[in-house]
């Protein structure tokens, strides 16, 4: 009784958002807008030091400033801060050092808190830091991964520097490697990056009576709250978590931070709620960042073009802990490399390496982005190597569309897809023969701006994820998700989910869903998310999952009304129930004798006439684990002009045809990907996160961490094909893959541009300075150079 | 202490501020306007971007004093009975996502708009580059100014 006969009305519809009205009017409940009678405000003085032993930390002289109402140090919480998790221990016999909230012995990356003052405001807050001495006995920093291993390097912890090694291979790779016509290896580098969300994050802290509750800017108040009572020894039904509006994650807010659990052992301390905001320029030091991989990425083909095999070594840069779910990051990538690729074998082998920067975790794609940049640039020099078309050879070797369902050599089986069709369209959209005889026209006359065309044919596994995948590969939780349906008495229905949106559109986007389910008006539905006390059980938003599984729990949900309904329905409607046919909202049994799922909300109110044994209730709940992930693709096409003698790139055209299944909001799925490839422009183009020979952050603002603004992007051209997935929604993710399509496609736009000029490569942000210099060195080298300049 | 005398979305206020206190500060925290959020410390993300005197102004960027004797309007004092065509228009043409720019985003583009009254989306783009949007990709963003421009918002 799934979907309802009639044809659905609000599947698909660009309906606007309801959680828009409070947004353009400023009636917004971000959490450093909150405010509790009482409430001090905290300020953290954090490490100078990437890594230095701390001697001694005096916080009296702070105590006594006016205004300043306490002041800790680390050993102030040693008895009780516990250690800050990591939820995914990848391997039996990985490192996870203690992750102690404030350091008390050493501090390991700069930015690491060492001391709070808590006062009246946030300014006295701020200024009687300078009051607190510390005193630090320096040691050596380590801060290249690729040096962290070696005898000789200093050590971040004392078990060393190695935290896991984690490995994965199908089929003979060396059968495939050895004789094969053709081989290529590359070294990429993910530079490390800063995810940004536009609000800052956030914590308002309350203890009463030993009840706590925690109101924070987080994508996982279910998680979260787990893992404060894990960590913090409070018993979980005494912790609530609340995150109110959130103003983007990007997988940013998917963790449990230092500042969330200090936060809540102080209100408990003073009894008093307390608020701590960061700054921007806190945040890019203390905001877990994301990326920072080296990846020495191996292809073998045949000369016609067939891929023969995949090996791939990667250095994974950890940070100096290992948050939430930091080592599992390049896991999410492993599966990935050999994308929509047939090939006979393949071998992933990932290091995770400590140093003295700030842990990296999950930033939007999380291990996807990395693994599809890398094997879409090395495609595209194999083309190069083949002289082949770009898009010819991923054609020779991409899975069919009649071949689905189909296995990859990683072990994933992608339910649906048709990469043909989304190429063709996306060809057409972009006029790629036009472009490619343009390209050749100016490389013929030596254009000093060059044109690049940059092809990415993606896919990407998301829907996060089946409870037993994640169990296989030692996550420390399932991925199921939760909902249930409170149906009124009025005939209005109350949808409470455990996805946690700050941004996505869930109020909007559910309430489409549960009105075609229920057949009830779309403004008849309030969607309630981000509480624990009003939705006790969830897995939160992130992988995009939120519709994938969540919008799968709606749907067990609305099922569980309707069958309830229909006892009641049958017994009004004095018709056996098998008679009784439910469609539009109606049940109904012939003859014109029909009663709607709303009236008989209220007959269940009242409850004077129900069945013998029938319980006076329509709600429900529904918990959904997806048996599969879910697998979007697409084709993005970029063109880019590169000027040789300036090094700047201008993305002229970019179209991006996606495949993400059935759309339930077109509008907001337009925008997922408009976002997304943003992002992914910005690690291509603009972003990165650079680190001094001190360890120390240097870029620490919006001046200096260059995300794309409005003049810095194009106007994009996007377009969709659609084959469903095997889910009763026929929905796939949309989160995260224009962050994943997108960096390749400009990249190898940009590296397309300068290939005649001998580039082979330019490493990642492609700012003007890297464009000269590769250019510069290409020049300057032999024929045949294998690039990775500057 | 320093006296202002500043009108906040129509309403004056008489306060004395510490001469170090920022605007945006003043009216979150003093005034409890919390409709402007705050996105960095360095005056690049425009999320708190208010119309001082009608022109737009960072808020992280001005002093309290420096307000004295000014009308500030923000995101609260937009409407006018009914949503300024701004607000329709984000909301029509899906130009936010999670809504921490929109604010400054919208007050901007008032600014842009009264300038220029029909821009072209490079205008708008060149004129909304002091305000950082990371989850629209700012297409829509353009869209919403553009529909805005049509109806008149710059007149």
């Amino acid at each position: 009784m799934t979907v309802t006969a009639e044809p659905a009305a609000e599947l698909g519809r660009p309906r606007r958002r309801k959680e828009d009205a409070r947004l353009v009017t400023g009636q917004t409940s971000w959490t450093d807008n909150l405010s509790l009678p009482g409430m001090l405000h905290l300020a953290f003085l954090r490490s100078p030091y990437a890594h230095a032993r701390i001697t001694s930390v005096d916080v009296s002289a702070a105590r006594q400033v006016p205004g300043v109402v306490a002041a800790f140090s680390g050993a102030d919480f040693a008895a009780e801060q516990g250690s800050l998790p990591c939820a995914w221990p990848v391997t039996p016999d990985i490192v996870i050092p203690d992750h102690p909230p404030m350091a008390t012995e050493e501090v390991r990356y700069v930015g690491e808190a060492v001391a709070v003052v808590v006062a009246r405001d946030r300014y006295t807050a701020a200024d009687a830091l300078a009051a607190i001495d510390v005193n630090y006995e320096p040691l050596e920093p380590v801060l290249d991964m690729r040096t962290a291993l070696d005898e000789s390097s200093p050590k971040v912890h004392e078990a060393g520097n190695k935290s896991f090694e984690w490995t994965f291979a199908n089929g003979d790779v060396d059968a495939a490697f050895s004789g094969a016509p053709v081989v290529i290896e590359r070294n990429y580098r993910q530079q490390r990056l800063i995810p940004s969300a536009m609000e800052p994050r956030s914590v308002l802290a309350s203890s009463v009576g030993g009840d706590v509750t925690l109101w924070s800017a987080t994508q996982i108040p279910h998680v979260l709250r787990v893992m404060l009572a894990l960590v913090t020894g409070i018993p979980e039904q005494s912790i609530r978590v609340i995150a109110p509006d959130v103003g983007g994650g990007f997988g940013s807010k998917l963790q449990v931070t230092a500042e969330e659990v200090l936060a809540i052992l102080i209100a408990r301390k003073l009894g008093r709620p307390v608020k701590w905001t960061e700054s921007r320029s806190e945040g890019n030091m203390t905001v877990h960042h994301g990326r920072d991989q080296w990846q020495r990425i191996r292809i073998a083909a045949d000369s016609d073009g067939r891929v023969r095999g995949l090996s791939v070594d990667l250095l994974a840069d950890m940070g100096a802990y290992l948050m939430l779910v930091t080592p599992g990051v390049p896991l999410l990538g492993a599966f990935m490399y050999p994308a929509i690729y047939k090939m006979d074998a393949y071998s992933f082998r990932c290091t995770g390496v400590f140093t003295t920067k700030m842990p990296t975790d999950a930033y939007r794609g999380a291990g996807r982005p990395e693994a599809t940049f890398a094997i879409e640039r090395i495609m595209d020099e194999l083309a190069a190597e083949l002289g082949m078309d770009p898009l010819e050879l991923r054609e020779r070797n991409w899975i069919k569309h009649e071949e689905f369902p189909f296995t990859s050599i990683a072990g994933l089986t992608y339910d649906s897809g048709n990469y043909e069709a989304a190429t063709a369209r996306a060809k057409e959209l972009f006029d790629y023969d036009g472009l490619r005889a343009e390209q050749a026209e100016r490389n013929a006359r030596g254009d000093s701006v060059r044109l690049g065309i940059g092809v990415s044919t993606f896919t990407e596994m998301c829907g996060l994820a089946p409870s037993r995948v994640l169990g296989s590969l030692a996550y420390g939780a399932g991925g199921w998700e939760h909902a249930s349906i409170r149906m009124l008495p009025t005939g209005k229905v109350e949808v409470v989910t455990g996805s946690s949106a700050h941004g996505q559109g869930h109020e909007t986007a559910w309430s489409q869903i549960v009105a075609d389910q229920l057949g009830v008006p779309f403004e008849d539905i309030r969607v309630l998310h981000g509480d624990t006390q009003i939705s006790p059980k969830g897995m939160d938003t992130y992988g995009s999952r939120s519709l994938t599984v969540g919008g799968m729990a709606l749907v067990g949900a609305c099922d569980k009304v309707i069958a309830k309904a229909k006892v009641i329905a049958s017994a009004m409607l004095e018709a056996p129930p098998e008679s009784v046919r439910f469609a539009g909202g109606k049940f109904s049994v012939g003859g014109g004798k029909e009663i709607s799922i709303q009236e008989i909300a209220l007959a269940t109110f009242a409850a004077h006439n129900l069945p013998d044994g029938v319980e006076p209730s329509l709600d429900s709940d529904a918990t959904y684990d997806p048996d599969n992930f879910s697998y979007p693709h697409g084709t993005h096409l970029c063109a880019a002009e590169v000027d040789t003698e300036t090094g700047m790139v201008k993305i002229r055209t970019y179209v991006a045809v996606d495949d993400v299944g059935k759309v339930v909001n077109p509008l907001i799925v337009d925008g997922q990907v408009h976002g997304g490839i943003a992002q992914g422009i910005g690690q291509a183009l603009y972003e990165e996160a650079v680190y001094d020979e001190a360890g120390n952050l240097l870029t620490t603002t919006l001046a200096d961490y260059l995300i794309p603004s409005a003049a810095d992007v194009p106007s994009y051209v996007t377009d969709r094909t659609e084959t469903p997935a095997a889910n009763a929604l026929g929905v796939k993710g949309v989160g995260e893959a224009g962050t994943i399509a997108s960096t390749p496609a400009v990249v190898n736009a940009v590296v397309d541009a300068l290939r005649p000029l001998g580039v082979r490569d330019v490493p990642m942000p492609c700012t003007p300075e890297r464009v000269w210099r590769a250019i510069e060195s290409a020049s300057g080298a032999a024929a045949g150079s294998n690039g990775g300049a500057a | 202490m320093t006296q202002i005398n500043v009108t906040v979305d129509g309403v004056s206020y008489v306060d004395d501020v510490e001469p170090r206190l920022l605007l945006v500060h003043y009216l979150r925290d003093v005034l409890g306007k919390t409709g402007t959020p705050i996105g960095c410390d360095t005056s690049n993300c425009g999320a708190c971007t208010v119309l001082m005197d009608g022109v737009s102004v960072k808020s992280c960027s001005v002093l309290a004093v420096q307000a004295d004797g000014t009308e500030i309007t923000t995101i609260e004092g937009l409407a006018n009975g009914e949503w300024h065509p701004l607000q329709k228009a984000f909301h029509e043409e899906h130009a936010l996502q999670c809504g921490y720019c929109t604010p400054g985003m919208i007050l901007a583009s008032a600014d842009l708009l009264r300038d220029n009254p029909n821009p072209t989306d490079e205008q708008i783009r060149e004129g909304l580059e002091g305000n950082l949007c990371r989850c629209t990709g700012y297409e829509h963003i353009v869209r919403a100014v553009r529909r805005a421009a049509q109806a008149g918002a710059g007149q």
